[in-house]
């Protein structure tokens, strides 16, 4: 009884998944007014996806990033949108300038196979006034996400096992990490962290006016097997650095005001953090002197806010609850091959 | 829309004509409810916090300009962070000419309130606490305003900071003043920063009572023009409980006033009271730096007024015991690394001088000697620090 009751339930969700492709081979338009303003209360009010679960969409291109954000784990499922007629501007190594009217969208999700959720989505919506950062939280049901000006709390488990109170950011945190001059900015799609390949098809289909030279200099971070020689060591730490930290370590952007500056391009090494001692990182320091010490992770306040789950130490403040091991390790190995002098 | 254009005709305005009060009550979902608020809200509105005791999971955050938080009093109504989960602060604040004022903050896991680039902010009689007194692994900052032009913290009590009760960094046009400050590894610092007074305020109890620092590689260095006055600062004497790395670290216990680098600071008319290593201190940057804009003394210090009590009779410092007992149970209540540029002490009291020449100078080269006061002095009062009338009139 129990058997057929299932098939059933399946034959209605292939009927229901059959109307569904169906409806998507006529796209139905993003609703380009819900990008430009307003808060909307769900995220199927943009239209920017007609498949369920997010895998594809018609009306948004998917990217993913040289050397990514960690997120507790997450996959992300990364989209542009650029507005019909309109394309974005490539500006050398550095972010894509959008038109306005276009939206990034990232989807967090967790788990594998029937067990995979997804939990949460951000949207950066480009309007006249500038960027929108909004967040929404996934139903129960996966079948649409809403509006969650506050954030939220939810409980899962990461793929590397730990139980954690995973955090959907609310909107002024969407900020806290997008703001740079006092204005949102996106951060991911630079040139620098964005494949050839995919820039040569975005510009191909229209979207973009030219494949910048300085793309794709930052290196994949998966994988990375074996050992690395110094300068793919150096790379893949100044990415992993510019990619996680320097949306706010760095000038006019959150925390200007340490004075340390993550970004790729910054040469300067008192600048990065090299023997450079902290200024407001209270018990961040966790005792040790300086951010950097060259030869020695252990005794560099890097390392020790990158090992820490505690809020108050732990670095980044936002965006996750457990620990990047891969990272820390990168960035361990990185301090320890550095010449003490 | 209608609401976002009434929003622009009122900021046109500068005074609000639709202000709403939007009231918050303790109590099961506080933290969304409280946060949406914070995000909702339109210039010219009033957040009220009823009293009681809001559990908090996650820091608050406040980017919308012309916004005051009010709540019931400092003790009344009560934010706790006692099980905070993420975040680096318990509020924090991005937006300009926002008050925040009568209520408490307790237990942050990191900050307890910072602004950040938030000109023209109020903060009036709030209470930012770490119930469990010193401890260092309280939060580092109580009360935190950083890169802005006009900050007025005022009326407000700050407990069991881990860094400085109240910190006001790379800002200008600063007043702090009628505050108690009490059980903080610094009471009150005032760092990287121009035209500040710091007048009328309590600092007890806490390693060093009062600082005025510069430190280099900052976006903004060349702190000065400080005005230091009219202050009770009290037994500074807790152990130092800043972890190590952190700058105020290195403060001694028993610190009333300390000067690091800064240009044109005056210290009058406080009463300086039982600090047992010195109730005012001068001295240069210590550390390697590199940074041309950086000057690493203390320039034109003015001290004048102050009434000095005990003190100096056990100075927390390599080598100070044996000091002590050299210049008969007590250093003079002013000392100096000897690395000043133009001390004015009008005040008729000794001064000590370690006698050191070069910035960076092991303190094991110390010559210490009575400073002998040059014949005359010159010093031009600080021009009174005036916020913009709007800021007072916030208050009224």
């Amino acid at each position: 009884m129990r058997g057929s009751l299932f098939l059933m339930a399946a034959a209605a969700v292939a009927f229901v998944g059959a109307v569904t492709n169906s409806a998507a081979r006529t796209p139905v338009p993003v609703n380009d007014t819900a990008i430009m303003e307003g808060m909307p209360k769900k995220l199927s009010d943009f239209g920017f996806f007609h498949l369920p679960r997010q895998q594809k969409s018609l009306n948004a291109v998917r990217y993913e990033l040289n050397t990514p954000l960690y997120s507790d784990g997450a996959d992300k499922l990364r989209f542009a949108y650029v507005p019909h007629g309109k394309e974005a501007v490539a500006n050398g190594e550095g972010l894509l300038e959008f038109p306005v009217g276009s939206a990034l969208i990232k989807t967090f999700a967790f788990g594998e196979g029937s067990e995979r959720r997804l939990i949460e989505t951000r949207v950066l919506l480009h309007r006249e006034e500038g960027w929108v950062a909004l967040p929404y939280l996934w139903d129960e049901e996966q079948t649409d996400a809403r509006l969650a000006l506050a954030g939220a709390r939810v409980p899962l488990t990461t793929p590397a096992g730990e139980d954690i109170s995973y955090r959907v950011p609310n909107k002024n945190q969407c900020k806290q990490c997008h703001v740079l001059d006092g204005e949102v900015i996106p951060i991911g799609p630079k040139a620098r962290n964005l494949s050839r390949e995919w820039l040569r098809d975005f510009a191909y289909s229209g979207k973009l006016d030219k494949v910048p030279n300085e793309a794709d200099s930052l290196p994949p971070w998966e994988p990375r097997e074996g050992s690395s020689t110094l300068f793919e060591l150096d790379s893949f730490a100044r990415a992993y650095l510019d990619v996680n930290c320097a949306h706010c370590h760095q000038p006019g952007a959150m925390a200007s005001n340490s004075g340390l500056d993550l970004r790729w391009e910054q040469g300067d090494g008192h600048a990065i953090g090299i023997r450079k001692p902290p200024v407001a990182a209270g018990r961040g320091a966790g005792g040790h002197l300086v951010s950097i010490d060259p030869g020695s992770p252990e005794t560099s306040i890097m390392v020790h806010r990158m090992s820490s789950n505690e809020p108050g130490v732990a670095m980044p403040e936002l965006g996750k609850a457990t620990v990047d091991e891969d990272g820390l390790a990168i960035i361990r190995e990185w301090i320890a091959e550095m010449e003490t002098q | 829309m209608i609401r976002s254009s009434i929003a622009a005709l009122a900021l046109a305005s500068a005074a609000p004509l639709f202000a709403e009060t939007q009231r918050i009550a303790p109590g099961e979902g506080a933290q969304e409810r409280l946060q949406e608020a914070l995000i909702l809200a339109e210039p010219g509105d009033e957040i009220v916090l009823e009293a009681g005791r809001y559990a908090l999971t996650d820091g608050l955050s406040l980017d919308v300009d012309g916004v005051t938080v009010r709540g019931a009093g400092m003790d009344a109504s009560v934010l706790d962070f006692t099980n905070q989960a993420g975040a680096g602060e318990g509020l924090l604040v991005t937006s300009d000419n926002v008050t925040l004022r009568d209520f408490g903050i307790e237990n942050a896991k990191g900050d307890g309130i910072k602004s950040k680039g938030a000109d023209q902010i109020i903060y009036h009689a709030l209470r930012v606490e770490w119930t469990n007194g010193p401890d260092a692994n309280n939060g580092a900052y109580g009360i935190y305003p950083v890169e802005a032009s006009n900050v007025l913290v005022q009326d407000s009590y700050v407990r069991g900071a881990s860094d400085a009760g109240i910190y006001v960094g790379q800002s200008e046009n600063i007043i702090v003043r009628r505050n108690r400050v009490v059980e903080n590894v610094a009471g009150i610092e005032i760092e990287n920063s121009n035209f500040a007074e710091v007048t009328e305020n309590l600092a007890t109890r806490n390693t060093g009572g009062i600082l005025v620092f510069d430190l280099p590689g900052l976006p903004k260095v060349g702190g000065g023009s400080v005005l230091v006055a009219r202050n009770a600062v009290i037994d500074n004497n807790t152990d130092n409980f800043a972890p190590e790395g952190n700058i105020v670290a290195g403060v001694p216990a028993g610190t009333g006033v300390m000067i690091m680098a800064n240009e044109r600071v005056q210290v009058r008319d406080n009463a300086l009271v039982n600090n047992a290593t010195s109730h005012v201190m001068l001295v240069a940057y210590t550390q390697d730096y590199d940074d041309d804009r950086y000057q690493p003394r203390p320039v034109e210090v003015a001290l004048s007024g102050n009434i000095y009590g005990s003190g100096g009779s056990a100075p927390d410092f390599p080598g100070g015991e044996m000091l002590t007992a050299a210049v008969g149970g007590a250093l003079p209540p002013v000392l100096t690394d000897g690395l000043h540029q133009g001390l004015n002490v009008f005040d008729e009291v000794p001064v000590m001088t370690l006698g050191l020449t070069e910035v960076g100078q092991s303190i094991a080269e110390a010559a210490p000697s009575m400073w002998e006061k040059p014949d005359e002095f010159s010093f031009n009062d600080l021009e009174p620090v005036s916020l913009p009338a709007a800021m007072e009139a916030r208050l009224k």
